[in-house]
């Protein structure tokens, strides 16, 4: 089967003054039909960029340096703006972080909706204002005609960002790409739309690209996440095997930085030591080595890349079968920490 | 948005009060309006017989009182200078001024307008360069100057347009002069309504361009191309009603400037409107007239805000549902 959206080798690039930045390096992922891809990672780490460079909408002057998207198997990523315009709203549809400067606040709701509807479907005005009732009827919008009529600052924030998801999806899109759609919300609000979202992709057969930092809506929600770390991908995989079995050391501090509720309230969370490093200074090698307590010695000089494991798949040299072997003290730790250690390892790989 | 209208007339009443005072004012502080009046073998009991009869002996807020009272029925007294009622002085010159500053204030709002929003669609083109290089003399060059290089060029060198007058003129309704309807007054009006409405156009089109910029970059519009909008639709739909409510308060108030600064242009032009007339009653200390138009423009400027805070409504529903809920 065909994935619904698959990205090959994209590469994103923002020239500046000091210089072209990077954003996103070599990324690579796809996403099946109906599936939910969760995509985590710091702030800077490339997950809205990634969203805005399949969606079309790089903010000027970043660019697609490379690569592809493809989208239901046709590339997208070159298409001509008028072309590209048609895409935008009818086949991908996206939801972005905050609710209440998503909305115009001059237009009224009914006219957002029936706007967009009218703009990728033909159908009379009335066809597309019932439309625009039953979306708002189908995000839990109380009295749902009555509120066609309302400005967007006569609703609250969670109210808004049903409203904002039923202009994602007034157009039946086969792919959503839900920007940090819960992190403007309140805590009380944020299952409730997030439950919302996937059950109306859900019925709808709809894949969702999930871009968030919170790994409790990653895990309630995703069918499988993608961990980015400085515009490169650290990990891939289901999100059970991910979260319990994490491959790449940048992802197993990520999961031990998590409080939990059974552990000691006391005990100091663990932190992974330094910071994401910025654009304009990613080391040489794998981007996380300095801050790494498994390095090698390749990891200073070469990029790994995805290496496939029993679990998921992650850019890391310790999962390298065929590299040299790491020295025994650094098997033992990654062990230690159920980082799957291929390799010639002296005690022989777990497989 | 009935109660937001009444309250804002209540204010605007408020305003007035307050300028009929300090123009009353003006009676009083710019010489004894008896010595004004009459000759030098005037008798001191013809002064004091005059001083009752004017009312001058009177409290000074049974004073006001009057003023503001003749004030409202449009008597304004009569001109030191002229010896007419300065209300039937006013009429004669208010056509001439109010057609000027309505068609300098048109010229502004649609040669700015469409500016303001090409260059803020698009920043970066040769033309858009071009058009804020321009602007910056808009708003550099000072009035008097752009009036007499537009007289050097299209007058004395091309002999195209009059350098100065309104042209005929056609009596409409008894008392409103127009030249809207000849062609001499259509022509003697391009030069006046240019120089007047050049630094009001340059002025909007530099806040529609930066309104444009900044609206452009918001949430809401990033969506809407996320949605496949066509251009536009966001740029002209979404983005442009979002830069008016800026764009009208400026647009109003400098409506209001262009009547009250016409004084300028009407000198340059030789204008027979009422900054000219204005200008004479300064040279001659003509107190009825100084403060007759200072009410007048503060009841024009007053009228044009009143209907800014309407159209506001009109345009912005976060301010008509917030007034009509107070």
């Amino acid at each position: 089967m065909t994935a619904t959206l698959s990205v090959r080798n994209l590469r994103v690039e923002i020239p500046t003054r000091h210089g072209v930045l990077t954003a996103i390096d070599d990324l690579s992922f796809d996403i099946a039909p109906g599936e939910v891809l969760g995509v985590v990672g710091e702030s800077g780490a490339g997950k809205s960029i990634t969203g805005s460079a399949i969606i079309g909408l790089l903010d000027p002057p970043g660019r697609i340096a490379g690569g592809e998207i493809l989208l239901g198997g046709e590339r997208i990523d070159n298409l001509p703006p008028p072309a590209m315009r048609r895409v935008r709203g009818k086949r991908i549809g996206m939801i972005f972080q905050d609710p209440l400067t998503s909305l115009n606040p001059l237009y009224r709701i009914g006219d957002q909706l029936t706007q967009t509807i009218l703009t990728h479907e033909k159908m009379t005005a009335r066809a597309a204002l019932d439309k625009a009732e039953r979306l708002l009827v189908e995000v839990g919008i109380p009295a749902a005609g009555a509120r066609l009529s309302s400005y967007p600052h006569q609703f609250s924030g969670g109210m808004r960002q049903r409203v904002v998801i039923a202009l994602a999806l007034a157009a039946d899109p086969e792919l959503v790409v839900a920007d940090e759609p819960t992190t403007a919300l309140d805590v009380s609000v944020q299952a409730q739309v997030i439950s919302l979202l996937k059950r109306l992709c859900k019925d709808r057969g709809a894949s969702v690209m999930l871009i968030t930092h919170d790994m409790g809506v990653i895990a309630e929600t995703a069918d499988r996440v993608c961990v980015l770390y400085a515009g490169r991908l650290a990990e891939i995989g289901k999100v059970r095997d991910v979260v319990k079995h994490p491959q790449h050391p940048y992802t197993h501090g990520l999961m031990t930085a998590i409080p939990s509720l059974k552990g000691d309230p006391d005990a100091r969370l663990e932190q992974i030591p330094g910071s994401m490093p910025r654009l304009g200074a990613i080391p040489e090698g794998c981007a996380f080595n300095p801050r790494c307590g498994f390095r090698l010695e390749r990891c200073r000089a070469e990029r790994p890349a995805a290496y496939p494991t029993s679990r998921s798949e992650a850019s890391c040299f310790l999962l390298d079968a065929a590299g040299r072997a790491p020295p025994p003290e650094t098997a033992t730790a990654a062990r230690a920490a159920g980082i799957e250690v291929r390799a010639g390892a002296p005690t022989g790989a777990d497989a | 948005m009935l109660a937001f209208a009444i309250r804002r007339l209540i204010q605007a009443v408020g305003v007035m009060l307050v300028v009929a005072l300090i123009s009353f004012l003006l009676f009083r502080f710019v010489g004894d309006p008896v010595n004004q009046l009459v000759g030098v073998d005037t008798t001191p009991e013809q002064r004091a017989q005059l001083r009752q009869d004017l009312g001058l002996n009177d409290p000074v807020y049974v004073q006001f009182g009057r003023f503001v009272g003749k004030a409202a029925r449009f008597d304004f007294g009569i001109s030191y200078q002229i010896k007419r009622p300065v209300a039937d002085l006013i009429a004669s010159r208010l056509p001439a001024t109010l057609e000027l500053s309505l068609v300098s204030a048109v010229f502004a709002l649609l040669v700015g307008l469409p500016m303001g929003v090409y260059t803020g669609l698009y920043p970066q083109t040769l033309l858009s360069r071009l058009f804020l290089a321009l602007s910056l003399t808009g708003i550099s060059l000072p009035t008097f100057l752009i009036g007499i290089l537009l007289i050097f060029i299209f007058s004395v060198n091309l002999g195209w347009l009059p350098s100065f007058g309104r042209g005929d003129v056609v009596t409409i309704g008894g008392f409103w002069t127009t030249g809207l309807l000849t062609r001499s007054g259509l022509s003697s009006l391009i030069l006046p309504a240019i120089t007047l409405g050049l630094f009001q156009m340059t002025l909007i089109m530099r806040l529609v361009r930066g309104e444009m910029l900044e609206v452009l970059r918001t949430d809401y519009i990033k969506f809407a191309r996320a949605r496949g909008l066509s251009s536009r639709a966001i740029n002209f739909g979404h983005a442009l009603k979002n830069t008016l409510v800026p764009v009208i308060t400026i647009t109003g108030l400098q409506i209001g400037s262009i009547i009250a600064f016409s004084i300028i242009t009407e000198t340059v032009f030789q204008w027979p409107g009422m900054g000219l007339l204005f200008l004479q009653a300064v040279q001659n200390v003509d107190i009825p007239i100084m403060a007759a138009y200072l009410l007048l423009i503060a009841f024009l400027f007053t009228v044009i805000n009143f209907i800014v805070d309407l159209l506001y409504v009109a345009v912005d529903p976060r301010i008509r549902i917030g007034g009509a809920g107070a």
